[in-house]
Formats: C-alpha cells, structure tokens, sequence
C-alpha cells in the first residue's frame, strides 16, 4: 500500500510539472476533412482540407502573430533514381542512384514561406520543404551528384503532383482557426499518409499536432490490385479468359448478323 | 469519361483508350495482324508505363486472334504440327524473354532496348513490305503478272540437323528451324507486348519456305498461344497486366477488328499493304526520332 502511494505521489510530481509547462505553451487542435480516402474506378484525384485550431492557454492570443505549416507526407520507400544522357547519340540512362526513404507523396503548405518562419537548421531538423527532406542514399556518391540526382526527382515529383509546395495555402483567421487546402493527384501512391501540423513563432516551432490519413484503392480497384499482386495465376488466367471472351463472342455476334 | 487502372495506377481518359483500340483493331482487321506493334508505342506516348503497356496489350493480342484463328482452323488453314513446334518455341522464348526483362529492368536499360527493337524491327520489316507491295502495284498497272515468289526455304535451315515431315506446308525440315523461330518471337513478345505477325509470317514464307496458304493460319495459332502464355508469365514476374486496361482494348478493337475486315474486302490488298508499310515506317521514324532528342524527363524513378 505505501508502495502504491509512493509511485502516485512520485508521478504526481512528476507529472504536474509537464503538465503545467504544456498549459504554458500553446496547443493544437487538427482534423483533416477525410481519414480515408478511397481510390475507385473514377478517382481523379481529390483536394484534402487539414484544419483546425489553435488553442492558446487562457484564451488569450499572444501580442505577435504565430504561423502555421501543414505538411501532408506518404509512406517512404526505396527507389532507384536514374539519370538519362547522351551516349552515341541516343537518350539512355546512364547514371543512377539509391535513395533508400524516399517518400512517394509530400505536400507543404504554410501561411508564409518557410524560410521567413525558422531558420535553416530547424527546417532540416523537422524536415520543412523539398530541399530538407531525408531520403538516405545508399552508397558513396559525391555531394554534387546527389545535389543534382535530388533537384531532378524534386523536379519530376512536382510536375507529377506527387511533391507540392505552397507559401500560401494555409489561410488563419482570428488568428485561432487554420485551413489549409492540399490538391492529392491521382497518380498518389497508396498507404498510410500523416497529416501534420507546427505552430511555429519567434523561429521557434512551439507546438506539433498530427494525425493518419489512409489512402487506399477500394471496391473492384482494390480487388483487382490485390489479385494482381497476391494470385498472379489466377490473375492471368482470368485475362485470358476475358480476352478469349471478347474476341470469341465479337465474331459470333458479328457472324450472325 | 475518367477511369481509374488499378495495376497502372493512373486515371485514363476510357474512351480515348477504346478509340485507340477500336483504331488498332480496323488496322488489325483490314491487314490480318494482331496490331501490337501499334497499341504498345501508342500506349507508351499516352503516358502508361512502357512494363504495363508491353503486358497489357499482350493480352488485346490474344482477343483479336481468336476468331481468326478459329476461322482458320475450321478451314483447315493451320499445320497443327508446324504450330504446335512454333508454340513451344514460343513458351521457351516468353520465359527467356521474362529472364531478359528483369535483367535489363535491373540494369536500367528495358526502355531504351524496347526502342532500338521498335525501330529496327518495324523499319525493316515496313520497308520490306513497303517495296514488294510496290513492285507489285507496278507490275499491275503495267498489266503485266505479278512476279512469281520463289518458294524454297533458306539454306541455313537445310543444313539443320533432324528432319521432319511438315505435310500441311509441304516441308521436310529440320524442327529446330521453326523451333528457333517460335523462341525468337516469344521473345519479342514478352519484351514488346507484340504477337509477332509481322515478323512471322515473312520468316515462314522466306526463311521455312511454307506453303502460303497456311501460312496466316498458322502463324495466328502460334500467336494465339504465345500470347496467353505471355500474358500469364507477366502475371506470374512483373505482375503488369492492367485487366482494367486489356478490358477496354478489348472492347474497341474486336469491333473495330469486324470493321476493317468487312472494309478489306473491297479493297485491292496490294494498296493495303501498302498503307500498313506506311503505318509500319510511321510508328518505327517517330520511335527512332525520340531516341534522338532530348527526351521530356530527364530522371526516371523506379
């Protein structure tokens, strides 16, 4: 019993500090306007709103004004990346590298641009904007070669929607309630996304907030999919069927006529 | 009318692919050839993963060779012996090709060697057909007969080891020529999404020596064949069969296949072989240009 009481008491004090250092601070409050986004046959992409609030302790908003950044970020995985250049006259890939977290989707919006709100090294540190994200190559390679390999899939990911950045998507009113609009393409790979959110004043990022989104291919798209990649024997057997289907019954429909 | 691929993982615009089959099928229809060579480049420029689209329009091939094949059959248009020695030729050269593609995928190289084939292939063969059906339209005008083909097959063949008799095509040849042929195709096949008539049937007539009127028959046979089981092979490697993609191929180009068949009818074949030369050379110069020019992307993720 004085044992249960000690560690009450301990996490009690503990505890309340924290506590009374998080009443301190700032806090957020974030949703997005949809948990699961579902990839069916007439997807064509989708625009995901992430709002919320901020909730200053006692109500009361501080003198300077804060800034938010949402950050929209798919599942990471390993690429290869290649570079294509003149050989004998011809366009080929001649030049690659690995890039081991590479994420398939990564959106930014923020209510000023991001380098007016932190300083370099805190963007680095919670991986704010294109240029400060992570992807780990693998293997020795010259910093200008990486340099150069990183604008290019920078480049092409943007063009594809797939990497977005807007200095001025994230809209606060009253300087309590965000919103900030991310377009999400169709081509956007499947997985679990997270949607975050930094408060961020002074240089400072002073409070973090995220939550889960779930992009998935549902219905017939996913049963498809699924197939495609777990029964391959089946799969193809199925597309034959189909195909034998269709050129078998044209003629005999066309046969009778 | 926007429609998700589920294996591409894209949207595509249903009826331009449709359109685009129903296009590939009245060539297909009105020149007797499976039309792969033109559905795969065709899918590569609308955006499809050149992998998805070599797959996918393996198995349109399959569709818009049945029914001939069939009709064939009925006929007795096919040297069943002859095509079942080019189909298994066909299965070894669909499994070497799948051994071959993920080897240059690896490698980094699969884009740029499906464009040297492309190019090489369809010139060649385009300006083949291209002077012979020339010559002949000449010959016509002229009133003169068209000049007789020589029907004897390649000395290269004759010094093959083992001889069997073909009956239907009247050849006493050694099998390894038509086996090597049916495993050359079966290559291309899995590599191009391409039945390989067009590289068939010349081979058959000028290299085995068979006789023409089973040639077509039985080359739609191995074809038939060879592409289900490439269909199937992708389905078991690569996994880049778009059902939802073959489906709407499909769709256009068996229509689009009756069309042009009822069309050729009454058209003289030397002018449609003419005008399938011209789409042949088309399709390889645009190929060859883009190996040439800067090409859009620069960096290509895999």
């Amino acid at each position: 019993m004085i044992r249960a009481y000690a560690l009450l008491l301990w996490l009690a004090a503990t505890l309340l500090p924290l506590g009374a250092a998080q009443a301190a601070d700032p806090r957020l409050v974030p949703d997005v306007s949809n948990r699961a986004i579902d990839i069916q046959y007439s997807f064509t992409g989708e625009e995901l709103l992430l709002f919320g609030a901020i909730l200053y302790p006692g109500q009361r908003l501080p003198d300077d004004r804060a800034d938010i950044v949402v950050v929209l970020k798919g599942p990471v995985r390993p690429i290869v990346l290649r570079e294509k250049q003149r050989v004998a006259g011809i366009w080929v890939n001649a030049s690659s590298i690995r890039l081991r977290t590479s994420p398939g989707f990564y959106a930014i919006g923020s209510s000023r641009p991001i380098d007016e709100l932190v300083d370099e090294r805190t963007a680095a540190i919670f991986e704010l904007g294109l240029r400060n994200l992570s992807m780990s190559p693998t293997g020795f390679s010259q910093a200008k070669k990486l340099e150069r390999f990183e604008n290019g899939l920078i480049d092409l990911y943007r063009r594809l929607g797939l990497f977005y950045e807007d200095p001025s998507a994230v809209e606060i009113r009253e300087g309590v309630l965000y919103r900030a609009r991310i377009p999400v393409p169709a081509r956007v790979p499947v997985g679990n996304y997270r949607a975050e959110t930094y408060l961020i004043s002074k240089g400072r990022v002073i409070a973090v907030a995220s939550r889960d989104v779930e992009i998935r291919k549902a219905g017939f798209e996913r049963f498809v999919a699924l197939a495609a990649q777990r029964h391959g024997f089946l799969y193809g057997l199925s597309a034959v069927l189909l195909s034998l289907t269709f050129g078998y019954g044209a003629s005999a429909i066309f046969r009778r006529r | 009318m926007d429609l998700y691929l589920p294996v591409a993982n894209l949207s595509v615009n249903a009826l331009v692919i449709i359109l685009l089959g129903g296009g590939v099928g009245l060539l297909s229809g009105m020149f007797g050839v499976g039309g792969g060579f033109l559905t795969t480049p065709l899918l590569i420029f609308y955006g499809i993963p050149p992998t998805v689209a070599a797959a996918s329009a393996a198995t349109q091939v399959t569709g818009a060779s049945v029914s001939g094949t069939l009709a064939y059959l009925e006929r007795d248009g096919v040297d069943l012996r002859m095509g079942t020695v080019l189909v298994a030729g066909g299965l070894i050269g669909s499994l070497v090709g799948a051994g071959l593609f993920e080897l240059l995928t690896a490698w980094g190289q699969i884009d740029t060697v499906i464009s040297i084939l492309y190019v090489v292939l369809l010139g060649s063969v385009g300006t083949i057909m291209g002077r012979e059906a020339w010559a002949s339209l000449r010959a016509m005008r002229a009133g003169m007969p068209p000049p007789p083909r020589k029907r004897r097959h390649h000395p290269m063949v004759a010094n093959l080891p083992l001889r069997w008799r073909f009956y239907r095509s009247g050849l006493y040849i050694s099998p390894l020529a038509p086996l090597l042929l049916g495993m050359g195709v079966g290559v291309l096949t899995m590599l191009l999404g391409v039945g390989g008539g067009f590289i068939m049937v010349p081979a058959m007539v000028y290299l085995l020596g068979m006789g023409t009127q089973v040639v077509v028959g039985t080359s739609l046979f191995q074809i038939l064949f060879v592409t289900i089981a490439t269909t199937m092979v992708h389905s078991m490697t690569t996994g880049a069969v778009d059902i939802v993609l073959a489906g709407l191929l499909l769709l256009g180009s068996v229509i689009g296949a009756q069309v042009g068949a009822r069309f050729a009818q009454s058209v003289r074949p030397e002018y449609l072989r003419l005008l399938l030369a011209g789409i042949v050379l088309l399709v390889a110069l645009r190929m060859g240009v883009d190996l040439f020019i800067r090409p859009e992307e620069i960096y290509t993720v895999q």
